[in-house]
């Protein structure tokens, strides 16, 4: 009950934004927005799934570049490029997570980064296709899109949608199954569940979002660059993921909007903001575990129910 | 590639990609013997390589045109950085041990951060080089082939360094100790063995041997922020590929990454760089865990 009324103010709050905030702070939301779905696409393979994805920053360029070359290059419609961005994240992710899905985590981590590399490395090197280093900028767009509100409108509604459909699929019997499997696998297996089938499924999901993400960056932003498929972007999620608590649904959401924030505040009075970052990081390891939402999720249920988090969140490694 | 196979520039690239191994198998010995140790994915170990960079050129600059320069640079660099770990071993990783591997590489990462804006606030983004001594400066003529004089040096350095390790962990009882530590650690303690101080120990050796790659790479590149990034990477797929924890098995990873790149460079030039992934992705493919036996 008290979910659905909080659910409501969001999404007054996201749509009233444009109507109260400066120019530069709703483009920052939106930034946060954008972040935020990419951070949450990663926690159903990590989070729910238990599986090392080291380079999810992968599908969010691929969904990026798709759009932008799709536009550029061969002159497709911009909602027929937009709508093949997530749809070429997706095949992306079967791609990979067919081959990841047999290594077990660390591995599967690392095959994943690998894999990622060499996509990143095409974007780096492709020069007719990807604009190489230099990114492709300027993308033509329809002029509703070109203005700040119309961008915002499209990245909210976008990011709603697609946080309404992961939130779906995580209560699903799908998403329970994928926990089960987290917790257990072995258990899993045993009782039937094919566990290989369900780990791609997730990936081929969160590769998806990601290509939604990755869309709707090209959106707000007009451009796409390849540092959106280096690993440091990648390991950045990572740690909005922690950050936000990565056992949580809202948790990387808070996660890229404490991240994306402490950038854009801080980048803007001095270059060190990654040493401030790093410090935040450490600090949070030690102290707070469970990250931001984890944490406060424990405070809230702790004198009603035993705690939510899976057996497996304190001390399983390897 | 096939049509006119020109025999000395393919053996020049083959010599140009063994000397990148031996840097890259400096580095990734470091590495493959902390995650075999210790079980950490130290994402540092990359930041540790550019410090050492950056050191030595610190050190040569201050000796000046003095041929000892150079040497004394190359020891002092590795010293740094092994003294960095070796402080953050004890103060903070170690209090994390028995957290789960995402929880290590996140610190990492976040000491990572740390790190390379502190290289950053210490030397500023301008490039650097570091001018070898008139004796090792030029090139010399290899099976008739011409190689910076430098090269020599890394080619010399990587078996040097390679055998030191196998004499240390196979021929000392602290070698000996740190290995059964990493194949039972719990064993290793209840037989008496302070496990933390080898633990301590083979993290500093670990960021010794990053300082060293940087100290030896540094004369053959420019020094530069951002240095760590590519290297940081491709030393942990070599220590994939070779097998977690493989000192052997970093070597042939080294020597995979470094000869593909380099001969690619006259098959594809425009995508060389990335042969070494396509590679590292094909072989996890095939074999999972790696080519060599992991200490895993």
């Amino acid at each position: 009950m008290s979910g659905r009324i909080l659910l409501g103010l969001a999404l007054a709050a996201l749509a009233a934004a444009p109507a109260i905030l400066p120019p530069f702070f709703l483009y920052l939301l939106a930034l946060v927005l954008v972040t935020g779905l990419l951070a949450t696409s990663l926690n159903l393979v990590l989070g729910y799934g238990g599986l090392y994805q080291f380079h999810h920053g992968v599908f969010y360029g691929i969904g990026a570049y798709t759009a932008a070359v799709g536009i550029t290059r061969l002159g497709w419609p911009v909602w027929l490029a937009f709508l093949s961005g997530p749809l070429a994240a997706g095949v992306a992710g079967l791609v990979i997570g067919f081959f990841c899905v047999r290594l077990s985590r660390l591995y599967f981590g690392m095959l994943q980064l690998s894999l990622g590399s060499f996509v990143w490395i095409v974007a780096l090197r492709w020069y007719p296709v990807t604009g190489g280093d230099n990114g492709i900028h300027g993308i033509p767009l329809p002029p509703v899109l070109q203005t700040l509100p119309g961008a915002y409108a499209l990245v909210a509604g976008g990011v709603a949608a697609s946080l309404g459909a992961l939130w779906a699929v995580v209560r699903s019997p799908f998403g329970l199954t994928l926990q089960a499997i987290r917790d257990n696998p072995q258990r899993s297996e045993v009782m039937g569940v094919d566990v290989r089938i369900h780990q791609l499924a997730a990936i081929v999901l969160a590769a998806f979002f990601a290509g939604v993400a990755g869309v709707l960056y090209v959106a707000l932003e007009r451009s796409v660059f390849p540092s959106m498929l280096f690993w440091v972007l990648s390991l950045e999620i990572l740690v909005m993921c922690l950050l936000g608590g990565w056992f949580t649904f809202s948790g990387p959401l808070v996660g890229a909007a404490v991240v994306v924030g402490l950038r854009t505040l801080l980048g803007r009075h001095t270059e060190y903001w990654t040493l401030a970052l790093g410090m935040l990081l450490i600090l949070l390891i030690f102290f707070l575990p469970e990250g931001i939402m984890g944490h406060l999720q424990q405070r809230w249920t702790a004198h009603r129910t035993p705690s939510a988090r899976p057996a497996t969140a304190g001390n399983v490694r390897g | 590639m096939v049509a006119g196979v020109d025999l000395p520039a393919v053996l020049g690239q083959v010599l140009v990609g063994l000397s990148r191994a031996m840097i890259l198998f400096i580095v990734s010995a470091g590495l493959t013997l902390i995650l075999g140790v210790l079980r950490v994915p130290n994402v540092f170990h990359g930041s540790l390589y550019m410090l050492g960079a950056f050191v030595a050129w610190t050190v040569a600059e201050a000796v000046g045109a003095h041929p000892a320069g150079l040497w004394l640079a190359l020891a002092a660099a590795p010293l740094v950085t092994a003294a960095v770990g070796l402080v953050l071993e004890r103060l903070l990783l170690s209090r994390l041990y028995h957290r789960e591997h995402l929880m290590l590489i996140l610190f990492t990462f976040g000491v990572m951060l740390i790190l390379n804006d502190a290289v950053k606030l210490l030397w500023g983004p301008t490039y650097r080089s570091l001018v070898p001594p008139p004796s090792l400066q030029g090139a010399v003529t290899v099976l008739g082939v011409a190689l910076p004089t430098f090269n020599l040096v890394l080619l010399a350095a990587g078996p040097l360094v390679g055998l030191g390790l196998w004499l240390f962990t196979h021929r000392t009882r602290a070698g000996r100790v740190a290995r059964a530590a990493a194949t039972d650690r719990d064993m290793v303690a209840v037989l008496g063995v302070d496990v933390n101080r080898v633990f301590g120990m083979a993290f500093a050796l670990g960021c010794f041997l990053a300082g060293l790659g940087g100290a030896l790479v540094a004369p053959t590149t420019s020094i530069m922020l951002g240095m760590d990034h590519s290297l940081l990477i491709d030393s942990f797929l070599i220590v994939i590929v070779g097998g977690l924890g493989n000192l052997w098995g970093a070597l042939a990873g080294s020597l995979l990454f470094g000869v593909t790149q380099s001969v690619g460079l006259l098959v594809w030039p425009q995508f060389a760089v990335a042969f070494p992934y396509a590679v590292t992705a094909a072989v996890l493919l095939v074999r999972p865990t790696g080519l060599l036996r992991s200490a895993w």
